[in-house]
């Protein structure tokens, strides 16, 4: 196989990924957009492990071993990440990207919100 | 014991006593005044024994090293000849009194404790600078005076005049120190020590490289201290202190030091000439402009401020024509009479409740309020103009006859030049004294109008003081002149017959003339009413001392001055009179010459500290601030924003990297 369809495919995987990781509003469907991102590095390693193996005499093929690495590494960061994910909802009610600017410049700490009711009625009813 | 270790105790005694004094002042007030009179009254008695056994003979040196110096070795030396023997025991008398003195003067005052461990200290400085055998050790009872003396000038620091003052002493007295102690070092350079023998020794041998000018560096030193003319005007002010302080301080002991310095240096300013001549010009100066301006003076102490000043000019007189001898003899006696009429004038303000000679002047019968007061008042003004028996007369004339030997051309030691100086300038100021003292008697003592205010009698320790005072004024001149040569250089101190005839003689006129213009005048006084007095007239006399000097200025418009037409001194000075009030307008020469340049320069250096240094400061701070401003607003908490960022970041720096290695 030639080594430019999987090229291919990765780049369409990876800037899809980025488009949902910069416009998707929804946290855990940027985390989805970074695994994509992720996966599309993956398949570059192992593409061009093959790739670089045919011709060299002897390959430890650390392009596929760095892979198993970004694997196990992906897995336990969406872990943490989903957490983190479940734990802002609960306390925020949301988990809109757009919403959670809490490190923004001149930030009001808590009631400023534009549906402070909402926002205090909906953790409520998460953290019961 | 030894003389040597007698003579340790002696500076050292007043020191503890300042010392303890100064640690146990609030915890055990009742200590305090214990702590001071016996410290001073035992080193009084140790000065006597250590003059007694030095009895004027070979002069007693000790010396330790206290440690290496790596160049001219500074040594712990005493040095005790008969100039500092006497000297010393003058010193323990007058302390002595003014402390005894004092616990009347100041009964009620909450800040006795330090004002008595000050003045033990001072006068342990005093005695220091008396014994001490090297110059090193001389400076720092030196300047330990100067300290000690702007603090008690400043005792009543609640008036501004007070503060002032205590300023203005420190700060002039330091102007002639920094070339005091300039003239140290290059005296030790050029003698190779700092002892006093061997300065005196490397004299002798023809040593100094550069004598004018150590002379003349010693000399602004010695002008500051002893109050000479150019460096005179922080005398007259500093009578803003406590009178015991003026009567100690400025009159019998700091302001003799300088005077005893170049007693004791007098062969380094003997080998020049110019130094000698100027020595005589400084001290006619100082005399006769002294003597006009005392005779101007409202306040009682200024008068004897001014008066201070004249004697300690015929006492620099005496030794620019290098009579030492008649020098140090003066510096005995007028010790005595003057810290007599000091004591005597804190009285009659306590008695009067106002420092003003104006408003005496207008009160009937004051010295039968004081007569202790009156009497040896009587006795020191006597010694003062010089009048025959009492004191002041035979050490005067021993300056005057020192002086006319010199003009006649008998000694080599001095130019003739500073002889008619001193002479001419010693006569003329002798007519003055008598004249401001008559007219400070007559003032005081023999006004007319109300009857002075009574406030009972005065303490005894006040009263008692000023007997004791009274018996040197009174007897010792006579007696001393025949013994002291013994003790000084050997020098016949005996009054020569034209001298004192003409010295006395213009004395007389001085005195007669002034009752003759107060009798003219005081008619006036009834017409002119004039007074203030201090508003607890009740209080002890510090409190009451304090309250006249505060009130100087708003009752008659000057500290000096009182506008006064029943004033003799104003018919005989004629169109001077104003000028002399207010000491023909030196201070305001130093006011336009240092103090408003300085004044001018601080304002200088305010603007560039305030306006150009401050602004370099504000942008260090405001720059980064407003950096920082521009920075946050990127800020908006949007992770996407911030990721968008860095994708465009990455891009161009990609880009780049291509471009780079493409060789485009």
């Amino acid at each position: 196989m030639h080594l430019a369809y999987p090229a291919v495919l990765s780049a369409l995987l990876f800037c899809t990924g980025l488009y949902g990781v910069l416009a998707r509003r929804n946290a855990i469907l940027v985390l989805m957009s970074v695994e994509l991102m992720l996966n599309a590095v993956n398949l570059n390693l192992v593409a061009f492990d093959v790739w670089l193996s045919r011709t060299a005499e002897e390959t430890l093929h650390s392009g596929q071993a760095l892979t198993l690495f970004t694997i196990a590494i992906a897995a336990a960061e969406i872990g943490i990440g989903l957490a983190i994910v479940l734990a802002v909802y609960r306390n925020r009610g949301t988990s809109d990207i757009d919403k959670l600017r809490d490190t923004a410049e001149g930030h009001e700490p808590e009631g400023a919100d534009s549906d402070g009711d909402a926002t205090a009625a909906e953790k409520a009813e998460a953290t019961a | 014991m030894t003389t040597t270790t007698l003579a340790v105790l002696v500076p050292l005694l007043p020191f503890l006593g300042a010392a303890a004094g100064l640690l146990l002042g609030r915890t055990a007030p009742g200590f305090i005044r214990p702590l001071a009179v016996l410290p001073t009254l035992a080193s009084l008695v140790l000065a006597a024994i250590v003059a007694v056994r030095q009895g004027g003979d070979e002069a007693v040196n000790a010396a330790t090293e206290l440690t290496p110096t790596g160049s001219i070795p500074i040594e712990l030396a005493l040095h005790i000849d008969g100039f500092a023997a006497l000297v010393a025991v003058l010193v323990g008398l007058v302390a002595s009194c003014v402390q005894i003195y004092s616990t009347g003067y100041l009964r009620d005052d909450p800040r006795y404790p330090s004002y008595a461990a000050l003045v033990s200290l001072f006068t342990s400085a005093m005695l220091l600078v008396v014994y001490s055998g090297d110059l090193m050790v001389l400076l720092v009872g030196w300047e330990v005076m100067g300290i000690c003396s702007y603090f008690l000038v400043g005792h009543y620091w609640e008036t501004p005049e007070a503060r002032a003052a205590s300023i203005k002493a420190f700060l002039v007295t330091k102007l002639g120190d920094v070339p005091f102690l300039i003239g140290l070092f290059a005296l030790a350079t050029d003698a190779g020590s700092f002892r006093i023998t061997k300065v005196l020794d490397a004299v002798a041998g023809g040593g100094l490289d550069h004598p004018t000018l150590i002379a003349l560096l010693l000399l602004a030193g010695v002008a500051g201290k002893s109050a000479q003319f150019p460096l005179h005007t922080w005398l007259p002010d500093a009578m803003a202190g406590p009178t015991p302080v003026s009567a100690l301080i400025h009159a019998a002991t700091m302001v003799a030091a300088g005077v005893y310095f170049v007693a004791r240096l007098l062969p380094v300013f003997e080998a020049s000439q110019a130094a000698m001549v100027v020595l005589a010009v400084m001290a006619a100066v100082t005399m006769t402009g002294s003597a006009l301006a005392a005779l101007a003076q409202d306040d009682i102490k200024r008068v004897l401020a001014y008066s201070t000043i004249g004697q300690l000019g015929y006492m620099t007189g005496a030794l620019a024509v290098g009579d030492r001898g008649a020098a140090v003899f003066h510096l005995l006696s007028h010790g005595a009479f003057k810290a007599l009429l000091f004591l005597a004038a804190g009285v009659i303000i306590h008695a009067a409740g106002t420092n003003s000679l104006a408003a005496m002047s207008r009160m009937g019968h004051l010295r039968d309020r004081v007569p202790d007061a009156y009497w040896t008042m009587t006795v020191a003004l006597l010694a003062l103009a010089a009048i025959p028996p009492f004191s002041g007369f035979f050490s005067k004339e021993s300056v005057l006859g020192a002086a006319e030997h010199v003009a006649t051309g008998h000694t080599e030691h001095a130019p003739g030049a500073a002889g008619w100086l001193v002479l001419v300038a010693g006569l003329l100021t002798a007519l003055l004294t008598a004249a401001y003292a008559t007219r400070l008697w007559l003032l005081a003592f023999y006004g007319q109008g109300a009857e002075a205010p009574d406030h009972g009698r005065q303490p005894l320790t006040m009263n008692v003081v000023l007997w004791v005072l009274a018996v040197p004024s009174l007897a010792v001149g006579g007696l001393a002149y025949r013994v002291l040569p013994d003790w000084f250089d050997g020098r016949d101190l005996t009054p020569t017959l034209t001298t004192s005839v003409v010295g006395t003689g213009v004395a007389l006129v001085g005195g007669i003339v002034t009752y003759a213009a107060w009798r003219h005048t005081t008619a006036l006084a009834a017409r002119v009413p004039l007074g203030a007095v201090a508003a607890h007239p009740e209080g002890d006399a510090a409190l009451v001392e304090a309250e006249a000097i505060a009130s100087h200025e708003p009752a008659y418009g000057d500290i000096a001055y009182a506008p006064d037409p029943a004033d003799p001194g104003r018919l005989l000075l004629g169109p001077l009179h104003r000028h002399a009030a207010v000491g023909f307008h030196l201070d305001a020469v130093y006011s336009a010459l240092f103090v408003r340049p300085v004044q001018a320069a601080a304002t200088l250096v305010r603007f560039l500290d305030r306006e150009v240094v401050e602004t370099y400061v504000r942008g260090a701070g405001a720059t980064p601030r407003a950096l920082g401003w521009a920075v946050r607003r990127a800020q908006t908490g949007n992770v996407q924003t911030y990721v968008s960022a860095l994708l465009a970041g990455t891009v161009v720096l990609v880009v780049a990297a291509v471009l780079v290695a493409t060789g485009a």
